[in-house]
């Protein structure tokens, strides 16, 4: 990619998806036909609904991703979602799939997240599910089936740039609901055979529409941060997986001061994140205090004062691009976490698959494992994993 | 062309004349079989008509026929039933590793109850070894139970020479025996079993009814209670009119078996010769012969069993892989791991199983789409490790 054709901000906004898509029909797949991800949620419910609405031949499939299918936890895969899914496919007439994913979740998103916790750093689950499943592994469905789409009912949008002739991906319509942080690995080649048919209306349109069609599951509440762990409690998650075959992989430690006083002890570094205030079980503290290192090696965890988490930028590795590999500088907003508003801040590529991410200014609590999205306005320009504060 | 139905081993359409034969009973006959007044005794009577069609299918006494709510409650009271009134005696059950869900489930639900099952291996036709058996039985064995065909795979297993060994032994043999019954001759003395599960759905009938056969003189309790129905061993109210119609399908199974085994063969067999010429990478999971004559599962190299069966599927036709858990996904089939396949085989094979009115249209339908099926989801998968 060249900077010129993808000046941030340029670029004029392309047709509305359905039209592109018919550009897109001349491959070998049946032209119409999507695999539509219905999780049991009312965004992917209307999503299919909306691509049925647009004469798309819709093949509706779930995935189960946990073992957990007893159906009382209130996780993803309970049987009752697998169960309200299946009644939106029946409602809208399309046929419904679940799709056995446990093995790839396991090694491809728990595995990892485990792996990530016992080293310090806090993973986001949603990100690698997103690129590893619902966009890599779904994918390989749709193309068993023919289908030339998959659809999810992710709030974000494609948009395709008949000047530059590429697939811009674009925040959801809804900035309170936008997820186009957890998609910003998508590759031109994912883009061009994605869509988000929600993304361009807002969560009370996406309720609305639900009613409106008289989907049972307009209300339903919004679903939990980490699907596979319904209680929260992601600390005890993972001391009970590795407990059995390797619970030497618990790093306990010191919990210091910033003149490195040791101030107490704790049972795992697994159990902190960057920036964390509570549950640290040191009493006795005038001030509030905040985990501002993690030291995989020793097991010792740092607190100190808030102004101790504010750094200047991060290092980010596995470094891509939307529009294609960027080597230039470049000016971006960054969002270092989901829930976060965005850092105004330079990027500057490094090889290897970094980058540099300074910040206009200093910010508290960069946090290794989770991504940094680069945007410029409503547009992904790319992203990183963030290796370490700067 | 209209859907094809190549899954008569997960279930059967309903005969006419089956259907036809229940209406009276869940309309004007709609008595208790237990009352003794003139309702009650002409629901009695449909009751005891069925129990007596359905022994003549399996050569037993009306009186060794207990009706149940289907084969996996047949199963389940065949083994729970056996183990309680045992219990004096041991808790142990010989078992293989290959048998249905409604076997191997129950068991294991036993374990913490003192129940020890040993689940003999099978080769990799998925067919039992006498000497093994041998070996698995002990002095505390209070039951063998091994189903008389595979439901996956459709391999028979010599129960009559199982049996010899285990009347030498004194255990009573129990055989699962609802995929096999109206595709192969059933004969509990020629088989020399003490126990034998049935299930409607799969002959053509009901639903939600099924039955066990239970030796004269074999001690069995009771897993239900709170009535004297069906000589105290099941109580609760009789599903009349799903016997009725059990009945009438087993007297039809029974008359047609012959011409439906061979017509089922017929198209098992070219559907299985042209797949596994047409088709590269294609393999049989089981028995050529000594097989039920309807089922053949097939094994494809480089696919998902999963992607087949859509595939399939949104062309109209149904087959089957492996079984669904509750969220009705695909899992593993525990029988082809038993045969030794690696999980990746274990996951990438279909069931084919054809019924009695399958056409040979159909099975021309079913090789016209099956190779471009199978193409797409192996270009699929060799696409996805290039990108």
């Amino acid at each position: 990619m060249s900077n010129e054709k993808t000046s941030p901000g340029s670029g004029v906004r392309g047709p509305k998806s359905e039209i592109n898509i018919q550009q897109l029909a001349s491959g070998p797949q049946h032209p119409k036909r999507v695999l539509a991800a219905l999780s049991g949620g009312v965004d992917s419910a209307v999503a299919a609904a909306l691509l049925v609405e647009a004469g798309y031949e819709v093949i509706a499939i779930s995935m189960l991703l946990a073992g957990n299918t007893e159906g009382h936890d209130g996780g993803c895969c309970s049987i009752d979602d697998f169960q309200d899914a299946r009644r939106v496919a029946e409602q809208l007439g399309i046929p419904y799939y679940v799709l056995n994913l446990k093995d790839a979740f396991r090694s491809r998103v728990i595995d990892v997240f485990t792996d990530e916790y016992l080293r310090g750093r806090t993973p986001n689950p949603c990100l690698l599910c997103n690129r590893d499943l619902k966009f890599d592994l779904l994918w390989q469905r749709a193309r068993e089936l023919d289908a030339r789409f998959v659809a999810t009912g992710h709030y974000a949008r494609v948009e395709y740039d008949q000047t530059t002739d590429q697939y811009r991906l674009l925040r959801g319509t809804d900035q309170r609901k936008d997820q186009s942080y957890f998609l910003f690995t998508l590759s031109q080649v994912q883009l061009a055979r994605t869509l988000f048919p929600v993304g361009h209306l807002t969560k009370s349109e996406v309720r609305e529409k639900a009613r409106t069609l008289g989907l049972n599951i307009a209300e339903k509440p919004e679903s939990q941060d980490i699907c596979f762990v319904p209680d929260g409690d992601y600390a005890r998650f993972i001391e009970e997986r590795i407990a059995a075959t390797q619970p030497r992989r618990v790093t306990a430690g010191e919990i210091v001061d910033e003149e490195g006083r040791v101030l107490g002890t704790h049972d795992g570094i697994h159990r902190f994140t960057i920036g964390q205030r509570r549950g640290l079980g040191v009493g006795g503290l005038t001030e509030p205090r905040y985990v501002t290192q993690i030291d995989p090696q020793s097991g010792r965890v740092a607190v100190g004062a808030k102004k101790q988490l504010m750094t200047r930028g991060l290092i980010a590795n596995g470094v891509t691009w939307v529009l294609g590999k960027q080597e230039a500088e470049v000016n971006a907003s960054v969002k270092i976490r989901y829930r976060h508003p965005v850092i105004p801040a330079r990027i500057v590529p490094q090889d290897g698959g970094r980058a540099e991410v300074w910040f206009r200014q200093s910010y508290p609590a960069v946090t290794p494992g989770q991504a940094a999205v680069f945007y410029d306005g409503d547009q992904v320009l790319g992203g990183g994993w963030i290796e370490k504060a700067l | 062309m209209h859907p094809v139905y190549l899954d008569h081993n997960a279930t059967t359409p309903l005969r006419p004349e089956v259907l036809e034969a229940m209406l009276p009973y869940l309309q004007t006959h709609f008595g208790n079989p237990s009352s003794i007044h003139r309702a009650g005794r002409r629901a009695k009577q449909g009751l005891e008509t069925a129990r007596e069609q359905i022994a003549a299918l399996i050569h037993c006494r009306p009186s060794e026929i207990l009706f149940t709510s289907g084969g996996t409650e047949s199963n389940n009271l065949a083994l729970g039933g056996v183990l309680r009134s045992a219990r004096a005696r041991g808790s142990h059950v010989v078992t293989t590793a290959i048998e249905h869900s409604s076997i191997l489930e129950p068991l294991q639900a036993l374990g913490p109850d003192g129940v020890d099952a040993t689940l003999l291996p099978v080769n990799d036709e998925g067919r039992v070894e006498a000497g093994s058996l041998v070996a698995a039985i002990r002095s505390d064995t209070v039951l063998v139970s091994i189903g008389l065909a595979n439901h996956e795979i459709g391999t028979i297993q010599p129960i009559t020479a199982l049996s010899r060994i285990t009347k030498e032994r004194k255990v009573p043999l129990h055989v699962d025996a609802v995929q096999a019954a109206g595709k192969v001759p059933i004969d509990v003395d020629v088989l020399g079993v003490d126990l034998l599960s049935l299930s409607a759905h799969k002959i053509y009938g009901p639903k939600g009814i099924g039955a066990l056969y239970v030796r004269k003189g074999t001690a069995i309790s009771p897993l239900l209670h709170g009535g004297p129905q069906e000589r105290e061993k099941r109580a609760g109210t009789e599903n009349v009119a799903a016997a009725v119609g059990f009945g009438i399908a087993a007297t039809l199974a029974a008359q047609e078996l012959e011409t439906n085994a061979a017509h089922c063969l017929l198209l098992k067999s070219k559907l299985r010769d042209t797949v596994l010429s047409r088709i590269s990478g294609t393999y049989v999971n089981g028995l050529i012969d000594d097989c039920l004559p309807n089922t053949v599962n097939i094994g494809f190299t480089d696919t998902t069993g999963e992607g087949l069966m859509m595939g399939l599927d949104l062309a109209g036709i149904a087959v089957s892989t492996g079984s669904a858990c509750a969220a009705g996904s695909l899992e593993p089939s525990h029988v082809l791991l038993a045969l030794g396949r690696d999980p990746e085989a274990a996951k990438s094979a279909l069931r084919f199983s054809v019924g009695k009115d399958t056409t040979e249209a159909e099975i021309t339908y079913v090789l016209d789409v099956l190779p471009k099926v199978v193409e797409r989801v192996r270009a699929a998968r060799s696409i996805m490790s290039n990108e």
